[in-house]
């Protein structure tokens, strides 16, 4: 264990970690308690050795404590519930004829250039994002967690990686048809 | 040869995965015939990658920070579990 204590742990880092929930889950009380569990687990595990910095060795935690909210809320929420999704398997049939070809081409976009696009665009892909199935863009915005270990993560999640693949691909196919739609427009 | 539909389902698998050989030689392959799924994956990655800065710039926002309520809410549940933890073996 290093010198410090579990209160330097929330003071040097605490607001870092209250960042990175946040981003992901878009919602300060569930980051806050992210935050909390992430402190207070560090504190049991003591398997701090000083290998990697104390806030690569917090973050680890945190995105353990991130996802196990989400199973939380999916139990709470069946509408947000990630196993399920068998249900809808025709939305993304829309943007395919039968043979596969596109519906709709994808239309040209200018690629934003400089900083004022780029928060432009940001804008539109965050309204985009709240279109979506909640669960949908959860797990795109969780999409790097779930790369560091896709394994573990779909096994605490209860979807398997392939599961997952087709949410982020619905994710990305709503995401793109609703910037084809605003982003083309400003 | 790869339809549309299965040439956008590939190129969203390749941010989450690594392809197999012979997915990245028909993907390729198909990119360089179809204008659209080209098109498509130029825009998939332009999402990703906007979405990649704006989480680390939110990660490094100075002025994001936990609501002072929560620190000392947070500050009380550290003591509280650390007298635990001495208690226990």
């Amino acid at each position: 264990m290093s010198n410090q204590t579990p209160h330097d742990w929330l003071n040097e880092h605490g607001d870092y970690l209250y960042r990175f929930a946040l981003a992901r889950l878009r919602d300060a009380h569930l980051a806050e308690d992210a935050v909390q569990e992430t402190l207070l687990a560090a504190i049991q595990s003591r398997t701090y050795e000083g290998k990697s910095a104390p806030r690569t060795w917090l973050t680890g935690i945190l995105k353990h404590k991130i996802i196990d909210l989400i199973r939380k809320q999916s139990r709470e929420k069946p509408s947000e519930d990630l196993s399920q999704t068998v249900a809808d398997e025709g939305v993304v049939d829309e943007f395919f004829n039968e043979s596969g070809h596109w519906a709709d081409r994808p239309q040209a976009w200018a690629a934003p250039d400089d900083e004022l696009e780029q928060k432009q665009f940001l804008v539109i892909l965050q309204n985009c994002m709240d279109r979506l199935p909640k669960k949908l863009s959860r797990l795109f915005l969780m999409r790097d967690i779930f790369e560091d270990d896709n394994q573990a993560i779909c096994k605490e999640l209860e979807i398997s990686p392939t599961n997952a693949w087709v949410m982020l691909y619905r994710a990305r196919m709503g995401l793109r048809k609703c910037l084809e739609l605003h982003w083309l427009e400003t | 040869m790869l339809t549309c539909k299965q040439a956008s389902e590939l190129i969203s698998q390749s941010l989450d995965r690594s392809l197999t050989r012979s997915e990245r030689w028909s993907l390729r392959f198909h990119l360089l015939i179809c204008v659209a799924c080209a098109r498509f994956n130029r825009q998939l990655a332009s999402i990703q990658a906007v979405m990649n800065k704006w989480l680390s710039d939110t990660e490094q926002d100075e002025h994001l920070q936990l609501p002072l309520q929560a620190k000392l809410r947070m500050t009380q549940a550290l003591e509280s579990e650390i007298a635990a933890s001495r208690r226990r073996p």
